[in-house]
């Protein structure tokens, strides 16, 4: 239960698509959780002979799996936040030809592309695919705080404490989509919270 | 009007740099300054030969923002239509004639950490320019040149005495050959490749690149094609109400002019798009030298490129 197929959408919302094996000079793996599976179903032993692997397990019980793909290098950690600076080395070393495999959720898969096209890579040339949870990284449009995992709609700003509607407006710049108050004209009628994709 | 708007200049420099390029600078006949452009443009030059008007499309090589005028090189060629030989032969100092406002197919990309320049022969012309450009913001870049002999290297010297570091020269007769492979292995993520030169050198360029792994949108090439000669042919022009003959020396789009038929160009060497004509009926063959139109539509039948590609049969019946 680790594909979902995500609702027709505006075109400013990102589109998943399946890892497919490329020609590069190095491969980069960046997953969390369910992700790993996309790194498995695409793994060949050529491409991990120059194959790099960011995971953040998240509770699940891939890393295991992972390792036995005998990746050049492999990372474990428990955060995109304790990855990130290990990312950013990675790709300031990196040299044309790297290809890029992202996996999991939208909220590691925006930050992580955000890492690479700041080093430079075109975001059309980065592969995705969404695997496991649809939970979301949202910006409140009004503090301009991120609450990530945002699961229902409306839901309440971690910031700001403002009760916010999830929109599918996103930002490749904050890889995070907008979420704007709803009860602004009339302060207090909330409707109720259900699941983001219900 | 088709094309892009039109300026008159004067010519107030004529500079000939070897055996091959002449090098010409354009003021506007008015004194007034000419718009800025970004490096890689190019303008199409109007040749008044006679009762032939040739359209040449020639890159911009001076600073893009140098308003006071614009230089362009031209490379002789013996064997072709006649324009570059125009430039060469005909055109004097003072003379007054009409260029097209800059356009530009060949961009830099400015998200790019680093510029890879690969140039073979005059396809160094674009380069003069984004050179400029780079180095008024500091930006990052490198550049690979091949041509026959030293005495041909057009601002071979130049280039190497202003930017040492950034330069390296390849002379056949010497036998030097870029190191491609090698060279693209090597370079910083965020880098972006830029080649002008011969067909072959651009196809080798695109491939290895591609074949490293370089992302489609990190590889840019320009390369206008000139309009090669070929049996004359009949056309019937649907919206114009015409029929029209297509002389062995001339092209479709030419031919269109000629005839007073106002049809859209903006670079007169198949890779722009502008001149995209549907077809509405043909009985015979097409001969496609574009690279605008993908395969698919090259054997669909419904579209021609009349800059450069050209038809053998009996009956062609366009859309223009």
């Amino acid at each position: 239960m680790s594909k979902f197929t995500f609702p027709e959408s505006i075109r400013s919302r990102p589109v998943y698509g399946t890892l497919a094996p490329r020609a590069g000079s190095a491969h980069l793996f960046v997953a969390d959780a369910h992700g790993a599976e996309a790194i498995l179903d695409v793994a060949t032993p050529e491409i991990m002979a120059k194959g790099h692997i960011i995971y953040l397990p998240k509770g699940e019980g891939f890393g295991d799996k992972l390792r036995a793909l005998n990746p050049a290098s492999f990372y474990a950690g428990p955060s995109f936040a304790a990855a990130e600076a290990r990312l950013h080395r990675m790709l300031k070393d990196a040299k044309m030809g790297l290809q890029v495999y992202l996996a999991g959720t939208e909220g590691l898969m925006g930050q992580a592309q955000l890492a690479a096209t700041d080093a430079g890579i075109p975001h059309t040339a980065i592969q995705t695919e969404h695997r496991g949870s649809t939970a979301r990284r949202m910006q409140c449009v009004h503090c301009k705080g991120i609450t990530e995992d945002v699961e229902i709609d409306p839901f309440q700003c971690s910031h700001c404490g403002l009760n916010l509607f999830v929109r599918d407006h996103y930002s490749r710049r904050l890889a995070a989509y907008q979420a704007v108050c709803i009860d602004a004209e009339d302060p207090g009628n909330v409707p109720a919270s259900k699941g983001i994709y219900e | 009007m088709s094309g892009a708007e039109k300026i008159a200049v004067k010519v107030t420099e004529i500079v000939p740099l070897n055996d091959l390029v002449t090098r010409f600078k354009f003021e506007r006949v008015d004194g007034g300054l000419l718009p800025t452009f970004s490096g890689g443009a190019h303008t199409v030059v109007e040749m008044q030969d006679g009762d032939i008007t040739r359209l040449n499309p020639y890159s911009l090589m001076s600073d893009p923002m140098d308003q006071t005028a614009y230089t362009i090189s031209v490379r002789r060629d013996d064997e072709g239509r006649g324009g570059s030989l125009f430039m060469h032969t005909r055109v004097a100092l003072g003379d007054e004639m009409v260029i097209s406002y800059p356009v530009n197919l060949f961009s830099l990309d400015l998200r790019a950490k680093k510029h890879l320049f690969v140039a073979g022969g005059i396809g160094i012309t674009p380069f003069m320019a984004q050179i400029k450009q780079l180095e008024r913001f500091n930006g990052h870049w490198e550049l690979h040149y091949a041509c026959r002999t030293p005495a041909l290297g057009t601002y071979g010297d130049e280039l190497r005495a202003h930017h040492p570091n950034e330069t390296r020269i390849y002379y056949d007769d010497q036998d030097q050959r870029i190191n491609l492979a090698d060279l693209l292995e090597g370079q910083p993520l965020g880098t972006h490749v830029y080649v002008c030169g011969p067909k072959g050198m651009i196809e080798w360029v695109r491939n290895t690149a591609q074949a490293d792994g370089w992302p489609r949108e990190a590889i840019h090439y320009e390369e206008f094609l000139a309009p090669k000669p070929g049996k004359p042919f009949e056309v019937k022009l649907a919206v114009s109400n015409k029929v029209i003959q297509v002389g062995e020396q001339e092209s479709l789009l030419e031919a269109m002019e000629r005839e007073g038929v106002d049809a859209p160009y903006l670079c007169r060497g198949g890779a722009c798009g502008q001149c995209e004509t549907s077809v509405i009926d043909y009985a015979g063959n097409f001969i496609h030298r574009d690279h605008w139109l993908d395969d698919a539509e090259h054997d669909s039948g419904e579209k021609i490129m009349p800059c450069v590609s050209r038809f053998e049969g009996k009956t062609l019946v366009l859309d223009r």
